[in-house]
Parts: C-alpha cells; sequence; structure tokens
C-alpha cells in the first residue's frame, strides 16, 4: 500500500488551556493516504473544521487548544512543532482551501501577487521564474487568460474563478496534503462539478492526499476514496465509500444518510381543482444603476416571469445564484417594487399600488428568510417577535401572545419558548420560529425563501416535514425558493427553473427533475452531486430502479 | 482616475457656491442695518453712510451678491474694519503657522499611533493592549492646555531645551523652526495619538477575523507580513477618515494651542475677529475652512480609491 501523509492519533482539542475544559474534540484518529481521498463528514459541530485547523496549525490562540494526541505529516509531529516549524511546511507540506471564495482572498491585491507570495516566502526563484510558474499553475486549473487574470482583483472574479485561484495557491507548491473545508458549499451546483473535478485530476497528476471537509452526502458520493463520519468531537464510523454508503454499521450514520433528500420526485399529488390565490404576470425587474454623469446601466434580474399558485400546493422557483430566484420572491411579497407586470394576490392586482393601499393585504402573504441567524431580532423575545404581525393588525396584546403560544406548540416548540430570546435556540428551532412568525397572521400564501438551504440534513428534513404538515393543516399555498434540486424534488407539486432572470422551464415536478426537456435543467441536474446514489436506501439509484422493475 | 478627479472638482463648485451664498447672507440678513452693525456702537452718520457705499449697500442684494463673488474670485476678500488691512494679506500671514503645525502634528501622530495600534489589536487581550488601551484613555482626558503647560515647564523651563514660546518660519533656518514647532505638536499629537491608535486597533480587529487573514496565515508567511500587507491595508480606510477630518480640524485653527505657545495661527485669528465683529475677516474664515473641508474631503475619497480596487465612483 501507499505511504500515509497525515496520520491522526487520539487528538483532543480542549477549550482553554486548563485541563478539564469541554473537549471540542474527543479522540479521533485518521489516517490520508498518498493519492487518497478522505472525506470528513458532519453535522454543524461536529469538529470536522477544528480538526483541519489544528492539523494546519491555525486554531485561533489560546481559545482552542489541542491537549493530547499526536498529528504526523510524513512522519513529522505537528502538535510540538515550532511556529516557525509550521510556517515552513504550510503551502510546501500542506495546503488547505476554503469554503467561502468570495472572502478568502485579500480584496486589495491582484491575485497573481497573492499566489507570488507563497513562492516568494518558500522559495528562492526570480521574479520571472515565479510568475511563469504562477502562469502555469494557473493553466493547470484551467482559468481563461491567465495573463489577465493575474493582474485581476478578487471582485473581478466569479466565485468558481476564484476557488480555482484559492486551489492554484495551493498547490503551486505541490504539497503532499491538500486539505478542503468545503470548498464548493458556497458555490453554485454546476461550478461544483467542475470544482470537485478539477481537484479529482490535480490530485491525479501530483499525487496529492486530500482531506475533504464536508457536510453534503452529495459530494461525498462523487469525491470519496475512504469516508470518517463525526459527531460532537468523536468518529462515529470510518471506511472506504461504498461500505459506508451501502452498509452504515452506526445509527447516526443510518440516519445522516436516511435524511438526505432523494433527487427523485415525490409521488405527484392529484391535480388541484382549488382556487388561485397567487398569480404573476410578465413579472419584471430591471436595477437601472445612475450615474451622476454618463450613461448609466441597466441589469434585468427579473424578465417577464409568469407563474400561478393554486391553495394548498407549493410551487418550488429552482435556479443558481443571480438566476433572479430572490428577486421575483421579493417582488411578489413587494419587498421591492417590480419594474413592469403584475403580482394578483387572492384575485387582487398588488403590483402597482401604494404602501398603504398595500397594508392590508400584506398580512396575507408572509416570507420566511434563508439565514435563522440574522432574520429574527436578537434583542426581541421570541413571543413579542410573533405577535408584532397580529398586533399591528389591531389584534389585543393578550390575545397576540396567546395565538404566539399555539403557534409555537405548531411548529413543533415548547409554549413556553415565547419569553426566550432567539439566541436560545438552535438554527433548526430559529426557522421553526421565522415559520411560526409567518403563520401568525394566517396568510394564504407562505413564501420561503431558501429557507432550509442554511439548515444541516437532519434538521432539513425536518422543517421540510414541517412546512409539509402546515400545508395539510392549513391549506396554505407555498411558494419555495431554493438552489437545491433534491429539496425541491421533495416538496414541490410544481417547479418553474429560472436562468439569467428568466424562465427556462415550468411544469410538474416528477416531470420536470425527471424528464427535462430544455438543456439547461439537463445540465443542472447532472451536475446535482450524488445524483447516482440513493442514500435514504443505501444503494446506487440503478440498482434501485433494477429492483423494483 | 483623471476623470473622476476632475468630477469630484466640477462637483465642489455647488459646495463652495452654496458656502459663499451663506457668508454673503450672513451679513446682509441679520437683523437691522449691516452698516450700522459693522460700523459699531458709537458711529457717525458720515461713517455709516461711508461704509455703505464701499460695501455697495445701496444696490439690490443680486448685484450686490455678483459684485462680492466677482471680488472674491479676483482674490479681494475685502478689508478688516479694526485693522484696515486687506484680509486676504492677514490670513495669508496667518496660514504658514498653521499650517506647519497641523502637518507635524498629523505627521507624529500617524508614526505613533498607526504601529500602536496595530500592536494593540495583534497582541488582543495581553497586557500590551491593556496597556496600549490605557495610554488612549489618558490621551482623550487630559486636556491640551494641561499637557502643554506641562511640556513647558519641564522642557522649556526646566531643562531648557527649546524656547517657551514662538514661533519662525521654516524659511527662515529649520532649526530655529524645528526648536519651537517640538512642543506644541508634541501637546497636540496627544489626542490624536489616543484617536488614532483606537480607530487603528478597532479597524485591525475586525479586520483580523477575515478569512484572508486566515488565508495569508494558511500561506505560510511571517506575522508581520500577514499584519502589514494583508490585515493593514484593508483596515486603512476608516484610519484614513480620521486622519483626514483630523488634519482638517487641525489647519482650521487650534485656538487653545496657539495660545498656550503664543503661535499666530488661524485659529487666534478667528477667534479675535468674532469678539471684535470683524465681518469681513469672519467671512473669509468660514469660506477658508469650509475650503479645506472640501478638499481634505477629496484627498480621502481619492485616498479609498488608492486603497481599495472595490471602490469606484
Amino acid at each position: 500500500m501507499t505511504n500515509t501523509v497525515l496520520d491522526i492519533n487520539n487528538l483532543v482539542v480542549s477549550v482553554g488551556k486548563k485541563p478539564g475544559g469541554p473537549k471540542i474534540i474527543d479522540g479521533i484518529s485518521i489516517q490520508v493516504r498518498e493519492r487518497e481521498t478522505l472525506c470528513l463528514v458532519g453535522e454543524s459541530g461536529s469538529g470536522k473544521s477544528v480538526t483541519s485547523l489544528t492539523t494546519m496549525g491555525l486554531l485561533p490562540k489560546g481559545t482552542l487548544v489541542p491537549t493530547s494526541g499526536s498529528i504526523k505529516l510524513v512522519g513529522e509531529e505537528l502538535l510540538t512543532a515550532t511556529d516557525r516549524r509550521l510556517r515552513q511546511l504550510r503551502a510546501t507540506q500542506m495546503a488547505m482551501i476554503f469554503q467561502e471564495p468570495m472572502t478568502a482572498l485579500n480584496p486589495v491585491v491582484p491575485v497573481g501577487r497573492q499566489i507570488d507570495e507563497v513562492l516568494r516566502a518558500h522559495t528562492k526563484l526570480d521574479a520571472r521564474a515565479r510568475k511563469k510558474r504562477i502562469l502555469d499553475m494557473m493553466e493547470q486549473v484551467h482559468l481563461p487568460q491567465v495573463e489577465r487574470i493575474f493582474a485581476s482583483y478578487p471582485h473581478r472574479l466569479s466565485g468558481g474563478q476564484r476557488q480555482r485561484i484559492m486551489i492554484a495557491m495551493a498547490l503551486v507548491l505541490e504539497p503532499k496534503l491538500l486539505i478542503a473545508d468545503e470548498p464548493t458549499t458556497a458555490l453554485d451546483v454546476t461550478t461544483q462539478k467542475q470544482i470537485l473535478s478539477l481537484i479529482r485530476e490535480l490530485q491525479r497528476d501530483h499525487g496529492t492526499a486530500v482531506l475533504f471537509i464536508t457536510h453534503d452526502m452529495g459530494v461525498v458520493a462523487e469525491i470519496a476514496d475512504r469516508v470518517a463520519v463525526m459527531r460532537q468531537g468523536r468518529l462515529v464510523e470510518a471506511g472506504p465509500l461504498e461500505t459506508v454508503l451501502r452498509n452504515p454499521t452506526m445509527e447516526y450514520t443510518r440516519n445522516l444518510l436516511a435524511s438526505v433528500p432523494s433527487l427523485v420526485p415525490r409521488p405527484p399529488r392529484e391535480e388541484s381543482r382549488e382556487p388561485v390565490v397567487l398569480e404573476a404576470n410578465d413579472l419584471s425587474k430591471v436595477y437601472k444603476e445612475r450615474a451622476f454623469f454618463g450613461k448609466g446601466r441597466e441589469v434585468v434580474a427579473a424578465d417577464k416571469v409568469t407563474l400561478t399558485l393554486r391553495k394548498g400546493r407549493t410551487l418550488g422557483i429552482v435556479g443558481e445564484s443571480g438566476s433572479g430566484k430572490s428577486t421575483v420572491a421579493r417582488c411578489i411579497v413587494r419587498l421591492i417594487d417590480p419594474t413592469s407586470g403584475g403580482v394578483r394576490l387572492a384575485g387582487r392586482e398588488i403590483a402597482g399600488i401604494s404602501r398603504r393601499l398595500l397594508q392590508p393585504h400584506r398580512q396575507k402573504i408572509q416570507i420566511v428568510f434563508q439565514d435563522p441567524y440574522r432574520s429574527l431580532n436578537p434583542r426581541v423575545t421570541v413571543g413579542e417577535s410573533i405577535a408584532e404581525g397580529p398586533i399591528n393588525y389591531g389584534v389585543a396584546h393578550p390575545d397576540a401572545m396567546k395565538r404566539a403560544r399555539e403557534l409555537l406548540e405548531l411548529v413543533g416548540l415548547p409554549p413556553d419558548a415565547v419569553s426566550r430570546y432567539p439566541h436560545q435556540f438552535s438554527g433548526g428551532q430559529r426557522q421553526r420560529i421565522a415559520i411560526a412568525r409567518a403563520l401568525a397572521l394566517d396568510p394564504d400564501v407562505l413564501v420561503a425563501d431558501e429557507a432550509v438551504s442554511a439548515l444541516d440534513v437532519s434538521v432539513q428534513a425536518q422543517v421540510l416535514e414541517l412546512f409539509d404538515e402546515i400545508q395539510k393543516r392549513l391549506g396554505i399555498a407555498i411558494l419555495f425558493i431554493t438552489h437545491d434540486l433534491r429539496v425541491a424534488a421533495q416538496i414541490c407539486d410544481e417547479v418553474v427553473v429560472m436562468q439569467h432572470g428568466r424562465v427556462v422551464e415550468q411544469g410538474p415536478a416528477a416531470e420536470v427533475l425527471t424528464h427535462p426537456k430544455e438543456a439547461y435543467t439537463r445540465a443542472l441536474l447532472d451536475a446535482a452531486p450524488g445524483r447516482d446514489w440513493d442514500f435514504a436506501n443505501f444503494r446506487p439509484v440503478a440498482e434501485g430502479v433494477g429492483a423494483t422493475a | 482616475m483623471l476623470g473622476y478627479l476632475l468630477r469630484r472638482i466640477f462637483a465642489a463648485v455647488p459646495v463652495m457656491g452654496v458656502v459663499a451664498l451663506f457668508v454673503f447672507l450672513l451679513l446682509r440678513l441679520t437683523p437691522g442695518d449691516p452698516a450700522a452693525i459693522l460700523a459699531g456702537d458709537n458711529a457717525t452718520p458720515e461713517r455709516l453712510e461711508r461704509i455703505r457705499t464701499s460695501l455697495g449697500l445701496n444696490e439690490p442684494l443680486i448685484v450686490q451678491f455678483i459684485t462680492w463673488v466677482n471680488k472674491l474670485l479676483h482674490g479681494d476678500l475685502g478689508t478688516s474694519l479694526i485693522s484696515n488691512l486687506p484680509v486676504m494679506k492677514m490670513i495669508g500671514q496667518r496660514v504658514e503657522p498653521s499650517i506647519s503645525i497641523a502637518l507635524c502634528t498629523i505627521i507624529l501622530a500617524v508614526i505613533v499611533a498607526v504601529p500602536l495600534g496595530v500592536i494593540a489589536a495583534w497582541k488582543h487581550g495581553t497586557w500590551i493592549d491593556r496597556f496600549v488601551m490605557g495610554l488612549s484613555v489618558l490621551g482623550f482626558s487630559v486636556p491640551v492646555f494641561v499637557v502643554g503647560y506641562i511640556l513647558i515647564q519641564v522642557f522649556a523651563i526646566e531643562l531648557r531645551w527649546v524656547p517657551v514660546q514662538g514661533f519662525r518660519s521654516i524659511f527662515n533656518g529649520f532649526g530655529p523652526f524645528f526648536e519651537r514647532m517640538v512642543l506644541p505638536t508634541c501637546a497636540l499629537s496627544f489626542i490624536y495619538i489616543a484617536l488614532i491608535a483606537r480607530m487603528t486597533r478597532a479597524a485591525m480587529l475586525d479586520v483580523l477575523g477575515e478569512d484572508y487573514v486566515r488565508t495569508a496565515r494558511a500561506k505560510g508567511i511571517n506575522e508581520v507580513a500577514v499584519m502589514m500587507r494583508h490585515a493593514l491595508r484593508n483596515a486603512a480606510v476608516p484610519v484614513i477618515t480620521v486622519i483626514g477630518t483630523g488634519f482638517a480640524l487641525l489647519i482650521s485653527g487650534v485656538v487653545v494651542t496657539e495660545s498656550v505657545f503664543n503661535i499666530p495661527g488661524i485659529g487666534r485669528l478667528t477667534v479675535d475677529a468674532v469678539l471684535a465683529r470683524d465681518y469681513p475677516v469672519i467671512q473669509a474664515m468660514i469660506l477658508l475652512t469650509s475650503l479645506i473641508y472640501v478638499v481634505v474631503n477629496l484627498l480621502i475619497d481619492v485616498a479609498y480609491t488608492l486603497l481599495d480596487p472595490r471602490i469606484r465612483y
């Protein structure tokens, strides 16, 4: 067998220097060999990022401290290495790429110079040799027009290009180990696919050992040779990819896999004859950048979008970032004013009417946002947040608070949560609170703008179930905006696929997501990571089809 | 870049126009006869009439304004009512000391404060950080005249290293200029060091939490390069803002310091003019101060675009 590059043995990382502090990492052992990709999987708070930062020696000083165990990089102990030695090893022997390519590069330095810095710190090459090597590396990561990009600032590049720069920077000195911490989580699926295959390709060419950290089982299925599952700082299970996906031995791993929403759409519900509650006709939003002098610029964020939503149904808008899906949602809720076109809410046109006339209609349509950590006011109790809407519409305070308690029960939280503050709840619980807040006004339409995207899969599954249950009980219509086709497949009756502000394809979810007519929809489905695996049934999709056919 | 500069300079014209209008109306719209205000309580009718004709007060308002602006553009700011000297000349004499002291102060403050702030942020939470922040509180709370008199007592009177007071132009030799500049600069820079150090520390602390600083460390470059190349440049925008406004404040007059060290700067000129109700001088000072602020703000904005390529107007 080939050599072990990274050998983590019985590692313990605690909070603070004193012994007996809470352990963030509790005795994990993993090995990564040459030319091998080990996927470290886990939900938020499982300690997977701390493991990688400990390896790089990048833990915030003094707050998190490795207290026992060992980390060996090609036989050299890292935990006892001096700061100076660690600096020498970084980029030359071990390198790291991060989750957010948007913020991981210094915004005020051209990207070429940022790569150059690695060479200047670790080699004695002269300026010309360095530049040649950088341009060569940039070509290896398939960047176009390398000379131009060399001199560009990060904000001129797309997310995918920036992540390629990060990869070029990490691999320019051919380190033995590459740590990739959720490198594709912030990217669109089509870009994600390209980056994953790029990492594969470079790994093959350079023989790099890759420690790949992710929460996404789809990505795991695409890239891993072996998988290690983490939970609350402990290693739950480890093994070759196939073994873990097919025969997970631990309960936690089984649950994790079972929560991954399937790409196969759920069985369609019968056609609805309920009344239409929401219609958008030729809805457009054009952003004009007005210049003080000279000509302005126009950006068409939504271009003649038409959609219909019936009572008790769920309509999904899917698309990548910049497709205009959120713009449409915000126009429909009138958080922003559409440039042209109409929105009919419960039979009443609301696109053009003034804010004051709109006020009575607002309660009929409510929205749940993506980030439950920022969409609730941290200084207001949960109860007051929920009751604020009804109180605005004239409900007496005690009645509104009583209703808040009922709603909290409806979304599966204890009624005494009313007097607590948002920070006392987890992400999933906060999203339940946000849903309760939206429901407080008895809306006809609930708009969920990427409402489950920030949640771990197990929590995501629960929140999706909650949406379903609420719909069944209250007969509410849901407009579900998501970039995740798996989520769309599990909750939507109809889907609208958007690209560059336009509707590309539209129809029943079961139809569009299995037999797409348009090339773009097909490309999106093709790019969905792990599409060959039916995680919840622990088998590849192909076998499932064979079994039922 | 050049186009941007021209546009910004062009945009400053209406601002200065509004200021000019305000300054012009200041005298004309105050209740009562401007000539009477100017002449004081014991003026003879002949003197009132003379002032009226000399100021053109018998003309219609709009004609007066045009004449006044026209004179302004030709560098004629009128004549002081007290000294009978042209206002332009009076200010001209006072500008050099003020600019000297402002420049020296801001340079000293930046040289001392920025490294202090960077070190405090780098060693966040340690005794070094607390020591720097303690100094900064001291700098804020001790009044400038107290610092000034202590410095005079120690270095001028006891040790006799430098003269007590006064100002010499730099054109008459660097030595005498420097001798007289040291104490007021030190006294005045105290509070600016405190301010800029605090600002630098806060901005650095923000930036040190950014992902690209982690990236820089992951590259294996040394901490000095991480601090200077990656953190400080990104933290510079708020710091530059404080430095710029601080400089504008300094140049438009630091009355107390000028009084303590007997420096003939524009701060004292302004105070004297206000006390003596020397309207032409007051008007000129308002115009000058506004102009300084407009120019400094322009420079700050230009500095932004140089520091951060994302900022484009």
